[in-house]
């Protein structure tokens, strides 16, 4: 089989009869089974049924009956995602062996579509981390360079479609969970604005800003499941009934650059793709504006303050007593600790103890109340900035994929990996990444794409452009049977 | 010796009726089957979302207009922390700083003088589950999560009770309220309206508050005021004899007829409230407040004032017949069925004290009548037309509510109807004053209490349809005359 280069690609053959369902899960599960030794891009595999389903699809196209969209289409997803099938875990011993009793609304609705689930990817624990490396099970590996992370906390995501496992992951972003692996691994995807893609079955780590998104190869695929993911979800409260705005053309479109933020980028490949980037946009007729978000720079411990509280908070039903690991003592108190000391890993420990100092009666309104008023600024900030700019451009990552053990003792240096894409999640925006080549060392570079809420579809169609010129995607581990 | 003046606040949670849950679509009908109305958001699964119930929100608003108090527009919900299996997540979504329900007022009578008690503020929240302690043969505590996340409005009192019985009246006050406005069925035994009472003294004169002590567990009106007064006495008797108050929980055991403490209050528990991330602001407009306004009920007090002056009824009959909303509605219905004005709004309101409530059912807010307001006004209105008197109506509504029958059919079937007219019963009246010499003859000697003998005769002969006054009436022309 030749194998598609990506999801339309594959749906193109499936229609056409030149390639079946179960033809596409046995390439997936042939790779997962030859690299995911190594690779560790997945917790949890349902080969069985993923073949099961894939016959059913077949049959159903045999005989003519009317498919979902994405019908045949294998794909995973992020484990912080329920689902009733397999087991959910986040990545944690504190939900070892945990069977969720729904799905989420997302993996539903994909299901519905005809997309077959084969397992479910790995993260930092409980989407705390941005190098995968934090999982309790195994850190992940890159598929473009093995000794390096896929990024994170999606990185068991990202690792999955780089390396051909199924056509697209589905991951969360909470300060640039999905961005970050993106550009790490040569992927594009959406952080969408709020309320765009449902929430309902996501595992929180900060409910105010996690947002859920795919994981693709192509802009077209990423424009696709767009399109199918979204639409409004009454089990979500956020959930939004809006319509996407229409795509705009490029011709004459304001596309906004942030200086100041560049010069904070040493590696010099991300500059000169960033460069070009803006000549391809200026020749399709973009006018570039200079433009500033003077608060980006309260960013940080703002995104730290609010996520840490709000963790502190929702990881506070972990304890034991409903589900999940039991350590068992005599006494209810005492078996709360030891199962909340030997389940939860580090970092999660330290984001939730960080958390309950900040919500301390004495400091909630100096640092949380605080961080919510800094919130507003740098939302008006973006509001302004979109006065003068139809979007803005960043790179998604100051570097390209790091090694592993690099950063791990350091968590101020983890944290400052999310640089550019904190601002988007604090402001609510949403924002694309895409890549924009490789480095010197063939490690793939992203171009992050924000805009206005609900301009979705103008965003994608930029990508579009900047994928036209820059794209990678032949350059795929996936596309490139010796991977990595 | 000093003189105290106890201090009281309360603390009262009543459960909102609405159909479901605060944030998720399971029912909140009472004694179901441990665990079964549950699902991942009331359990707090992981990736659950709640979702706010807008009814209750409505409800909370029509509170707000029945205590005339402020609303506040814009507020939200706040995560209270603190771990124990009865939280499924560990936290509480409540209400912090603004509650929804903000200043207002309650009045309550004592010894016939208006006392004004200050409300604080009632604030929106989900209701904890149910531990159930000694399970096991006395091994494990288990826990029903029906209850956990119903819909509770927290309504607090400012300190501005004075006694065991101001409490009691403004309790049974409030519950009123609640119930007349559609919001509570006012349940103590079943928990759907519980108190907290915080109870202190202070010298007689000192403006600054004692060390205040927070009664649980009082769940009747007797409780209240017995609790109460049992506190008040020892917080006296402990600083009569020197000692000191300590800030902490006691409770009230009804078997030992004392208050008894359940914990000291440890320095200051930090319940971590902030503002929910993941539920939406309440935001309350003009027109929320218009519907509420609309959906809420006449109020006990504006229904007694009415059933006084336009009903004809005395401060007791109204207090009787505003005992509970269906009841009121009931004697509204018959009497503007028969647009009763004050003389007839009385004997209908009699008619209902004496024959209807006694077979009425009281369950909740629910009330079973034995017959229909319908049924009711054709009866009073046979009385009305003098068609029957009115001790036959009795004995036909008893008829209409052992058979279910109409009182037109029971007056048809048995030939009561028609009555008797006034030339046929001065006959009667006049042959049993001929037949009846010698209780004639003590009569007019002076023994009045003859009269009644009289009375019953023609009421006999006249199977009972006679008019009584107008029997009476006429003995009294020709034995007196």
């Amino acid at each position: 089989m030749s194998a598609p280069r990506d999801l339309i690609e594959a749906l193109e053959s499936l229609e056409a009869g030149t390639l079946t369902a179960s033809e596409l899960v046995d390439d997936a599960l042939g790779r997962i089974e030859a690299h995911d030794g190594e690779i560790g891009a997945l917790l949890a595999l349902d080969a069985e049924g993923a073949r099961e389903r894939a016959r059913t699809i077949d049959e159903k196209r045999k005989s003519g009956e009317t498919l979902g969209r994405l019908a045949g289409i294998p794909f995973t997803l992020k484990d912080n995602f329920v689902t009733k099938g397999l087991p959910t875990t986040a990545a944690s011993k504190m939900l070892e062996g945990y069977r969720a009793p729904f799905s989420a609304t997302l993996a539903e609705k994909l299901e519905a579509e005809g997309a077959i689930l084969l397992g479910k990817a790995n993260l930092d624990e409980f989407a705390m981390g941005s190098s995968t490396e934090r999982s309790a099970a195994h850190p992940t590996r890159n598929p473009w360079d093995r000794s390096r992370v896929p990024g994170g906390s999606s990185g068991g995501s990202a690792a999955a479609v780089a390396a051909g496992y199924g056509y697209f992951s589905v991951g969360s972003d909470t300060g640039g969970s999905l961005r970050q692996p993106a550009a790490f691994c040569g992927l594009n995807t959406l952080k969408p604005t709020v309320g765009v893609f449902s929430r309902y079955g996501l595992i929180q780590l900060a409910p105010s800003l996690d947002q859920p998104g795919p994981l693709t190869r192509s802009v077209r695929d990423l424009q696709l499941l767009t399109e199918v993911m979204r639409g409004h979800d009454p089990l979500d409260s956020w959930s939004s009934k809006r319509e996407l705005a229409p795509a705009r053309d490029i011709q004459g479109l304001r596309v906004g650059i942030l200086k100041p933020a560049l010069e904070r980028v040493e590696h010099e490949p991300i500059r000169d793709a960033h460069d070009a980037v803006l000549e391809t946009l200026r020749a399709h007729g973009a006018e570039i504006v200079e433009i500033e978000i003077p608060h980006a720079n309260i960013a940080l411990p703002t995104y730290h303050a609010i996520v840490a509280a709000e963790c502190s908070s929702g990881m506070a039903r972990y304890d034991g007593v409903r589900y999940g690991k039991r350590v068992s003592k005599d006494e209810l108190f005492e078996m709360m600790e030891a199962t909340r000391a030997q389940g939860f890993g580090e970092e999660v420990k330290r984001r939730i103890l960080f958390g309950a100092y900040l919500l301390m009666e004495e400091n909630v309104e100096r640092f949380v109340q605080g961080a919510r008023r800094a919130r507003t600024l740098i939302r008006r900030d973006f509001d302004a900035a979109f006065e003068r700019c139809d979007l803005f451009v960043t790179p998604t990552t100051a570097t390209p994929a790091f090694e592993l053990d690099n950063r791990g003792d350091d968590p101020l240096a983890m944290y400052l990996s999310d640089y550019f894409t904190l601002p988007a999640s604090l402001a609510g925006m949403p924002a694309v990444s895409t890549p924009m080549g490789v480095d010197a060392d063939g490690l793939p570079l992203g171009i992050q794409l924000v805009g206005a809420p609900f301009t979705e579809a103008t965003l994608l169609r930029v990508a579009a452009a900047i994928e036209e010129k820059h794209g990678i995607l032949d350059r795929l581990p996936a596309l490139n049977g010796g991977i990595g | 010796m000093t003189r105290y003046e106890p201090v009281i606040g309360l603390e009262v949670h009543a459960q909102l009726l609405t159909e479901t849950k605060l944030f998720c679509g399971c029912s909140v009908a009472y004694g179901a089957e441990p665990n079964t109305q549950l699902c991942p958001t009331c359990l707090g699964l992981p990736g659950s979302v709640p979702r706010l119930n807008r009814r209750a929100v409505e409800l909370a608003i029509r509170v707000g207009l029945a205590l005339g108090c402020e609303i506040h527009r814009d507020t939200a919900f706040s995560r209270k922390h603190y771990f124990y299996p009865d939280l499924a997540s560990n936290y509480q979504n409540s209400q912090f700083e603004p509650p929804v329900i903000g200043r207002g007022e309650l009045c309550i009578e004592v010894d016939g003088v208006e006392r004004r008690i200050g409300i604080t503020r009632a604030h929106l929240e989900e209701d904890a589950a149910k531990n159930i302690h000694g399970a096991g043969g006395g091994l494990y505590t288990v826990v029903d999560y029906n209850r956990g996340g119903q819909p509770l409005l927290e309504i607090v009192s400012e300190p501005d009770l004075r006694s065991a019985e101001e409490a009691e009246l403004y309790l049974r006050k409030l519950r009123e309220i609640l119930i007349f406005a559609g919001v509570n069925d006012g349940n103590l035994e079943e928990g759907s309206f519980r108190c907290d009472a915080n109870v202190s003294i202070r010298p007689v004169g000192q403006e600054k508050f004692g060390t205040r002590v927070e009664l649980k567990n009082i769940n009747s009106f007797r409780f209240v005021r017995r609790a109460i007064e049992f506190e008040i006495a020892r917080q006296e008797a402990v600083l009569a004899s020197g000692g000191a108050l300590v800030q902490e929980t006691r409770t009230w055991n009804e078997n030992v007829g004392q208050t008894i403490s359940m914990r000291e209050k440890e320095s200051a528990q930090d319940y971590r409230y902030f503002e929910s991330p993941e539920l939406p602001r309440i935001e309350i407009d003009d027109e929320m407040i218009e519907r509420a306004r609309a959906q809420l009920p006449e109020l006990p007090d504006a229904i007694r004032a009415r059933f006084i002056e336009e009903l004809g009824l005395t401060p007791y009959d109204a207090g009787v017949l505003t005992s509970h909303p269906g009841i009121a509605r009931y004697f509204d219905a018959v009497a503007s069925g028969m647009k009763a004005d004050a003389k007839l709004g009385k004997r209908i309101a009699n008619f209902i004290q004496s024959e209807v409530l006694r077979d009425t059912q009281i369950a909740g807010l629910d009330a079973k009548f034995p017959v229909t307001p319908e049924a009711l006004i054709e009866l009073l209105s046979m009385v009305e037309a003098r068609t029957i008197n009115l001790n036959l109506a009795k004995q036909v509504f008893h008829e209409m509510v052992a058979s279910g029958k109409s009182a037109a059919a029971i007056v048809e079937e048995k030939g009561l109807g028609g009555g008797v007219d006034e030339a046929a019963l001065e006959a009667e009246v006049l042959k049993v004053i001929e037949k009846n010499p010698s209780q004639v003859e003590q009569y007019r000697g002076g023994k009045a209490a003859v009269f009644g003998f009289f009375v019953g005769q023609v009421m006999r002969a006249t199977r009972g349809q006679a008019d009584p006054q107008l029997v009476q009436a006429l003995l009294r022309k020709h034995l007196d005359g």
